[in-house]
């Protein structure tokens, strides 16, 4: 199997939404390609008529009465926000005019 | 004869409080005084509710002398846990205290809901002490991926205490709590409590409901109970165990009421008679240290003596457990922990520039290395082309890890013993460069999880003065018959010479900063 090369992992990085140093990258490259040759070797293992399970222990899906519960009140829900206007959180603004359109 | 406040477990605990030996303030007093003392040394909790459980301690000596004065009846009706400490692994919200899970990206954060088996303990009358230590969202073995202290272990303040539930488990080992809470994924409870001498038992997935405990792996995740004995453990686990209508991966199925009345001394020791139990061979390969091997080997000859059936078997998918675990779980955590994003919640670096920006920073910033590692393992395993390859051909193999385990149950097993963990605990910063031999440690716990099955580790011995965990696996739902066992199994131990020996650091905790 081949290695993550350096910017097969700053592809990840991004797709994860991690900012990552340029140290930080390099030492990823090494123990990410350490962990791949783990990897590796369920290669060997013959699942060629093997269903794959998600979890293990199977449980019939529950249902609920469709009735209303209180949920957590708004001061609550925001308490914890880094940025708030009155009962909103405030976040950056997510189109810019270039973009726009 | 008295009670050492301290050592008494929870049973011996509501026993005193019934007689009116001793009282839940006493108890909170001697532990909130020897954790003041300790912990600097300890470093086992991230937060202390001193001021809150004062209060909640009196109230329950209040409700015991009123039950006392009205009779056994009264008594008998008192929550069960009234006035016994619990400390929680801080990934379990409880309403306004701190919850953290052991990251910086949620320092700050300040519980708004508890979570279900928060609010089953204050109904129990547990008295909730705090928090503990923590691997950063539960990402690690030995503790020292939390982005907050470093938790010792008791028996040697040089040696991690396993984890990534190290925090839960020191607490209890150093006698600073009769009962914590922590949670497994991996191995997080039973690895911890193999390295300090503890019990600690990872209840069946769905057992325990999860609303409200911050998510590492979703289809691996279970809470469960650490104790000083299997008796305490079952206890702990009656109280938090049921289905519950917030998380629908909680199970319907039935508590078993025997928790409480497991069998004890004799009694439990004579049940071990003809108990079946398999020896899986893989469990005792490469790297295994000698003496944790005989130690476990010994508890395995005990069992013998006492008429169980030990037969060896194969398990023949465990070899290929840790690189599965090592696919699922990373997987699992990329989208868990998507959800940090530094808007709604926790660490935010938000304001520079763009909304990308925000993300960049407060993820890059917010996470610890172990962390990152995961995610970005997580998220290249789940990227467009590698899927088949890494995340579909481990969710197969892992069909077959299960399927190993079908089989012994289908042969009519009662358990697998096993040993917990395939060393004693290792020196600070041992394995710390090397994620792989890091991983390695959970390498008797990882397969369990894939199966979704119980498993406990109970101590067994020591090697070069340090603790051993056996483990017992069973089959769906059966915990009450794996603490059974190991109340079993602590009978056939009782006068062995290392069951009355504290941590050989405990008594330098107090001395040490």
């Amino acid at each position: 199997m081949s290695k993550l090369t350096r910017a097969e992992v700053e592809k990840v990085a991004a797709l994860a939404r991690l900012g990552l140093t340029g140290d930080e990258v390099e030492k990823l490259q090494s123990d990410l390609n350490l962990i791949l040759e783990q990897w590796a070797r369920l290669a060997e293992v013959d699942t060629s008529s093997v269903p794959a399970s998600a979890q293990t222990i199977v449980q019939p899906m529950p249902l609920r009465d469709d009735t209303p519960h209180p949920s957590l009140d708004v001061e609550a829900a925001l308490q914890n926000a880094p940025s708030r206007s009155g009962d909103f959180v405030r976040v950056q603004a997510i189109l810019s005019e270039e973009a726009d359109g | 004869m008295s009670v050492d406040l301290r050592r008494a477990t929870a049973a011996q605990l509501r026993a005193g409080y019934r007689s009116g030996e001793f009282t839940p303030v006493e108890v909170v007093e001697k532990l909130l005084a020897a954790i003041a003392r300790e912990d600097a040394a300890l470093g086992a909790w991230l937060h202390l509710r001193g001021d809150e459980v004062r209060p909640e301690a009196a109230a329950a000596e209040i409700s015991y002398a009123a039950a006392r004065a009205s009779g056994n009846a009264a008594l008998d009706a008192l929550p069960p846990l009234l006035g016994v400490p619990v400390a929680l692994k801080d990934l379990v919200n409880m309403i306004g205290t701190p919850t953290t899970a052991g990251s910086k990206i949620l320092e700050g954060y300040i519980s708004p809901y508890d979570a279900t088996i928060a609010a089953k303990l204050k109904a129990a009358g547990a008295l909730i002490l705090g928090k503990t230590n923590m691997d950063e969202f539960a990402m690690g073995s030995s503790t020292e991926f939390s982005a907050y202290k470093r938790t010792v272990n008791p028996w040697d303040r040089e040696r991690v205490p396993g984890g990534s539930s190290g925090g839960s488990a020191s607490a209890v080992a150093a006698l600073h709590a009769p009962l914590s809470i922590g949670s497994d994924t991996g191995g997080s409870i039973r690895q911890p409590a193999s390295l300090t001498g503890i019990t600690g038992l990872k209840p069946t997935y769905g057992r325990v409901s999860r609303y409200g405990i911050v998510a590492f792996a979703s289809s691996l995740d279970q809470i469960g109970p650490f104790a000083r004995s299997a008796q305490d453990a079952a206890l702990l686990l009656h109280t938090i165990a049921g289905s519950d209508p917030r998380d629908a991966t909680s199970s319907a199925t039935p508590v078993d009421a025997s928790l409480l009345k497991l069998p004890q001394g004799d009694q439990a020791a004579s049940a071990l008679k003809g108990k079946r139990f398999a020896l899986p061979k893989e469990y005792f390969v490469a790297g295994m240290e000698p003496g944790v091997e005989a130690a476990v080997r010994a508890a395995v000859a005990a069992l013998q003596s006492a008429g169980a059936i030990i037969d060896e078997v194969s398990l023949p998918t465990t070899e290929h457990a840790l690189a599965t675990y090592y696919i699922v779980a990373p997987a699992e955590a990329s989208a868990n922990l998507a959800r940090y994003d530094g808007i709604r919640y926790g660490a935010s670096k938000h304001g520079g520039g763009d909304l990308l920006d925000g993300y960049l920073a407060t993820r890059g910033r917010g996470f610890g290395p172990e962390v990152r590692r995961r995610i970005m393992l997580g998220t290249y395993a789940l990227s467009a082309g590698f899927y088949d390859a890494y995340y579909l051909k481990a969710q197969k193999v892992r069909t077959l890890i299960a399927r190993d385990f079908d089989r012994i149950w289908a042969a009519g097993y009662d358990a697998i013993v096993a040993p917990a963990s395939p060393s004693v605990a290792w020196k600070f910063g041992a394995k710390m460069s090397d994620p792989v031999a890091m991983y390695l440690a959970d390498a008797c716990t990882i397969p369990t999880n894939m199966a979704g099955l119980p498993g406990l580790s109970t101590p067994c011995g020591l090697s070069e003065g340090l603790p051993v965990g056996l483990q017992l696996i069973g089959a769906p739902w059966s915990e009450a018959a794996l603490l059974s066992m190991a109340a079993g199994y602590e009978a056939l131990s009782a006068n062995a010479p290392w069951r009355d020996q504290d941590p050989s650091d405990l008594a330098a905790l107090g001395g040490a900063v």
